[in-house]
């Protein structure tokens, strides 16, 4: 990688302050980046993708013990708690599994150590055209050079919410469970704190494929309060990918589901692995809803949620792909105990 | 007393689990410098101008290599051409790029990070042209394997296509096997010392003579003035059997700039800079009568190469023999493309070659409605079709039974789709594995020492296939001593020459070897000689040529094995069974447990025989259900260069595996009868998973990996 400069924060204000701007650029392009497990950042600074000038050391932040707390109104968790810490918590492996089993798919035991939740939301995409810089064109990586995935070899592109600009996969799983349990999240910056729905921090890719969030460069993710609800403890996260562990999704499925005698009171639904952002499939609940959980009913929901998609050759299989794995992850969910 | 035969934990394994075993990144070179390479971003065109000027800011940057200021390197043939070589293409000759991700500098600085960080400061043009990338891409060349090679003949015997023609039962399909990549955990490192004119080079190798002897001619230096040292190989699979294009680029750095010099090259650079398995595909066509004999089998393989060299794995050699059959009918062509040449990967020929044949012999069961264990059994041979050749030993019906019987076979419902757990497809496959007992001339220097104590010297290498502790338990078993005190040195071109450690035939050849000097220690002793006893002995295979020991010390290894010998074909058997889980919606494929029996042989040590064909079966399932270098048709270049996306299997993906080992005794292959298993294992596994898929879910799929998106349509 090449040379920068290094900061070590000792709070979030003073990281927020350490990251003080003078360039215009999103965050992803910005010469000032947060490093937090580094599980994302240092792969790309060593692939030469992402350049930052300099580092602002917030891996210290890990070790604050208030990072999980619970009440009434429902689960808080810090932004820079582990992944870990995070998927092997008693109460929150009863009370929202769905949580707890995104964590536990993701990535391996020694990078679930390392990295943060706030980290996590922010991970790039696994287009190898992306994390390849002798690929000239990449809108993402070089905004306005072309994208070298629409016509290339797209077998884990998007297929939902995608542009002519980028059909680059939002590759995380967290992020489905959040999106589905309809979770906020806070962020600080120089002027205070903010809290936004966790579904509108990504941005679908448009125009603009490098503007991934609504994210300032300045600003620091602090946590996520996720809703109590009685569709959290029946609920989980179905992953399908080519091998058993350590492989990010061809398709996955984020269910929650509040069910009486085997009708959908309400049905919270999230994709991941088929769109260019966290997913939720407004459609598919509408779709669930006052019905029997039928696999046939299931399907017919399944079709909703992949109405409307768009593919590019190696990815065809996609949408059926996508609309098996919610079928099975909502017939999976209502035998789990509420 | 221990010996062949005895279960032996491995004597270099403590060295291994504590740090204690060296490889060709530890040379403990004094004050080196530090080299990353940059490769080319384009597979075909020219570089029309490098700006070294960002690149040399960098702090620490010590020099720029390139083709302006390398110096002169020949760039030598291929090993299968009779050199050294993995590619001929030399990479800094001059602007020319011929593939993809091509050496086009050699950055030297004081640290790695300064290296690297001036790696991506370097700025090359290039004026590119379209590539061709692989089959069916326009530009590429079609060659006939025999056109292209004196050594390639299309096995041939009877009337193939009549016996087709008026065969009741017929297969006739097409298959594919994808662009894999070695990978070995231990990158591509290379670490270059001069001293007074003698180069000292620490690289991991399975062919120290021939590294040697290759680096040599492309130096234009005599090999007596080249060391090379590789004490162990942190894994090969036949990646380091040929000499890479980097060793003399850096071997050059280190005499300009009077410095050792290391390189460590980075995971995705290691898949343009060595050689890899190249994409195949076949045109199997099967005639039988209704009771499964085989009167036709025309087997016509194809396989991509580089543009210049004329690599070919040939695999009808084997495929062509398996089973009796009195019309035999083959051909191989090679489809030269602008990519760099492939090589040497597990049981090159074979794997690709059986996959196809061993998937249309499943078709050609269920299209008689016979058990395909049947099928084989009913086609077994102990006489090769082409020539009538008697195999020296040959024990597949045994290996079928036995891995049936433990596998339990006999509850399989032919039906494919009609098993079932849950909410998972459930299938069971099997095919047949062969592979060529291989030995070479091999030498050794065995010592004996009046305190009980012995010496086994001989330049092989331990490649993980556990070769310290054979020597170790050949030298105990006729010297009568323990293995634990036999001190065993290898992997350093000062030793006695052994042959290139491929083909499976380092076992066969080293032990022969070392058993004959030990034989004549014996003899010494017998004679009255005391005190330190030292032989050194050579042992040329029966059937070899005379001068297969000269040639040994030019790094030339003499191959009899498979179909090489005039009296007899030999090879290494097994049957392997696989069952699949496949999820009845979204369908991943999941291996739940394997069952493999092997006849070999001698079996050396049981204990590294068994961990040799259990990575050998991992292996096939990787190569069946997830291993697939990706090219992008547009430019000929590959895009999952990285463990991320170059899936190999996770524990998890790995279920049971059970290898059974079939006492079989043959006294033709060599005088301890040991037949080679390192390639064994993998062979017959891309046929029996895909197979299993089939019985799973009665989808055919004839080309691997097998990916779940192909199993969506039911
Ligand atoms: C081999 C591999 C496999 C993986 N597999 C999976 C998988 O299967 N599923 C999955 O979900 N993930 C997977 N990951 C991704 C992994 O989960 C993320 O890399 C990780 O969660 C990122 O967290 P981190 O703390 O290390 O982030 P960092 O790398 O430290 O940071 C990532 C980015 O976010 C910014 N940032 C970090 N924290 C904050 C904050 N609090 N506020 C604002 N900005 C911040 C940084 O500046 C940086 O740009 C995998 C990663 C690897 C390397
Ligand atoms: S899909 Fe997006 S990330 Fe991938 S090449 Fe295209 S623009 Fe870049």
């Amino acid at each position: 990688m090449r040379g920068f400069e290094y900061v070590r924060a000792a709070d979030p204000a003073d990281a927020i302050h350490a990251a003080r701007q003078t360039s215009s650029a999103p965050p992803t392009l910005a010469p000032t980046q947060f490093l937090a497990g580094g599980t994302t950042l240092l792969d790309l600074m060593k692939l030469d993708i992402m350049r930052p000038t300099r580092v602002v050391d917030i891996s210290g932040f890990r070790n604050r013990t208030d990072g999980i707390a619970f009440d009434r109104q429902g689960l808080h968790l810090g932004a820079f708690v582990t992944m870990a810490e995070a998927a092997d918590h008693p109460d929150i492996r009863r009370d929202y599994p769905i949580i707890a089993q995104s964590l536990d798919l993701a990535a391996s035991a020694q990078i679930r150590n390392m990295a943060t939740l706030g980290g996590n939301v922010l991970q790039r995409t696994r287009c190898s055209y992306f994390r390849d810089t002798s690929w000239q064109a990449c809108n993402k990586r070089s905004p306005g050079s072309g994208c070298a995935a629409l016509r290339g070899l797209n077998r884990k592109h998007a297929v939902l919410g995608t542009s002519e600009n980028c059909i680059a996969t939002y590759p995380g799983d967290f992020a489905q469970a959040l999106v589905a349990l309809g979770a906020d999240i806070e962020i600080a910056g120089p002027s205070g704190a903010r809290r936004v729905k966790f579904e509108d921090l990504h941005v679908a890719p448009d125009a603009h494929p490098e503007i991934e969030t609504i994210l300032n460069p300045d600003e620091l993710i602090t946590g996520f309060a996720v809703p109590a609800g009685p569709w959290t403890r029946r609920s989980l996260y179905l992953k399908v990918r080519d091998r058993e562990s350590y492989e990010f999704a061809l398709a996955s499925a984020a269910v929650a589901l509040d069910l009486h005698d085997g009708v959908v009171n309400e049905a919270r639904i999230a994709l991941g692995g088929v769109a260019t952002k966290p997913w939720r499939a407004r459609e598919a609940e509408a779709a669930l809803k006052g019905r029997a959980l039928s696999e046939a009913n299931a399907r017919q929901a399944a079709e909703a949620a992949f109405a409307t998609t768009k593919t590019h050759g190696h990815n065809d299989y996609k949408p059926e792909l996508g609309r098996r794995t919610l079928v099975r992850a909502l017939m999976q969910a209502a035998t789990v105990e509420a | 007393m221990a010996g062949i035969g005895t279960a032996a934990l491995r004597l270099d394994g403590p060295a291994k689990v504590t740090g204690g075993a060296h490889y060709g990144s530890d040379a403990p070179f004094g004050k080196p410098l530090y080299g990353v390479l940059v490769t080319s971003g384009i597979a075909r065109g020219r570089i029309t101008a490098i700006d070294e000027q960002d690149a040399r800011a960098e702090p620490g940057v010590v020099d720029i290599f390139t083709y302006r200021n390398i110096g002169k390197i020949v760039p030598g043939n291929i090993m299968d051409g009779d050199g050294y070589m993995g590619t001929s293409i030399a990479p800094l000759a001059s602007a020319a790029i011929k593939h993809d991700g091509q050496i086009v500098a050699l950055v030297v600085a004081d640290t790695f990070e300064a290296a690297s960080a001036a790696a991506y400061r370097l700025k090359i043009d290039y004026a590119e042209e379209v590539p061709a990338a692989t089959f069916d891409s326009p530009g590429t060349e079609t060659v006939a394997g025999v056109v292209a090679s004196k050594k390639h003949k299309d096995p041939a015997v009877g009337d193939a296509e009549g016996a087709f023609a008026g065969a009741p039962v017929k297969i006739d399909a097409h298959y594919a096997t994808a662009t894999q990549h070695h990978n070995p955990i231990e990158l591509f490192t290379t670490a270059c010392s001069w001293s007074g004119g003698k180069l000292t080079v620490w690289e991991s190798s399975q062919n120290m003579w021939g590294a040697k002897t290759g680096l040599a001619l492309q130096l234009g230096i005599s090999p007596d003035d080249i060391h090379f040292v590789s004490p162990f190989v942190g894994g090969a699979f036949g990646s380091r059997g040929s000499l890479t294009q980097r060793t003399a680029i850096v071997a050059l750095a280190a005499k300009k700039l009077a410095r050792p010099v290391k390189l460590a090259t980075a995971r995705d650079q290691g898949f343009t800079i060595a050689t890899y398995r190249a994409e195949t595909r076949h045109h199997l066509k099967l005639g039988a009568t209704r009771d499964g004999k085989l009167v036709s089998v025309s087997h016509e393989g194809f396989e991509v190469t580089s543009r210049p060299d004329n690599y070919m794995v040939s695999g009808t050699d084997a495929s062509t023999r398996l089973y009796g059959c009195p019309n035999v009918a083959s051909k191989v062509s090679i489809v030269h493309a602008d990519r760099n040449t492939p090589g040497f990967m597990r049981s090159p020929a074979e794997t690709p070659y059986i996959f196809a044949l061993e998937c249309a012999m499943d078709e050609l069961a269920y299209a008689l409605n016979m058990d395909p264990v049947e099928l084989r059994k009913v086609n077994d041979t102990q006489n090769e079709p082409i020539k009538g050749l008697p195999y020296s030993s040959r024990s597949l019906v045994p290996c079928f039974d036995a891995a049936a019987k433990a596998f339990g076979w006999s509850k399989r419902s032919m039906q494919p789709g009609s098993m079932r757990e849950g909410e998972w497809l459930v299938g069971w496959g099997t095919a047949t594995t062969m592979y060529p007992s291989n030995i070479s001339a091999s030498t050794a220097r065995v010592t004996l020492f009046p305190n009980g104590t012995a010496k086994v010297q001989t330049a092989t290498h331990e490649i993980g296939q556990g070769i310290y502790t054979v020597c170790a338990l050949i030298a105990a078993g006729k010297l009568g001593v323990d293995p634990a005190n036999v001190i065993v040195e290898l992997g350093d071109s000062n030793l006695p020459p052994a042959p290139v450690s491929g083909g499976s035939n380092s076992t066969a050849s080293v032990s022969n070897a070392v058993s004959k000097a030990c034989d004549e220690i014996l003899a010494k002793r017998a004679q009255g000689a005391n005190g330190a006893i030292e032989a050194y002995a050579e042992n040329i295979p029966k059937g070899d040529p005379p001068d297969a020991i000269r040639k040994l010390y030019k790094g030339q290894p003499s191959f009899t094995g498979g179909t090489e010998s005039k009296d007899s074909i030999r090879f290494a058997f097994g049957a392997q069974f696989v069952e699949v889980r496949v999820h009845r919606l979204t369908r991943e494929i999941r291996v739940s447990r394997t069952t493999g029996a092997f006849a070999a042989g001698t079996i050396v040590n049981p204990t590294t025989a068994r961990s040799q064909l259990m990575g050998g079966m991992i292996w096939g399932i990787s190569a069946a259900l997830h291993e697939a270098t990706e090219i992008d048709p547009r430019n000929a270049r590959y895009t999952n260069k990285d463990l991320a996306d170059y899936l190999i299997p996770v524990n998890a993906d790995i279920g049971d595996i059970e290898v059974i080992m079939i006492p079989e005794e043959d006294s033709i292959v060599n005088p301890l009868g040991i037949k080679g298993i390192g390639e064994l294992g993998n062979v017959g596994m891309n046929a029996a998973v895909a197979n299993a898929v089939f019985h799973a879910t009665g989808v055919r799929i004839r080309q691997i990996p097998i990916r779940l998106e192909s199993l969506l349509v039911a």
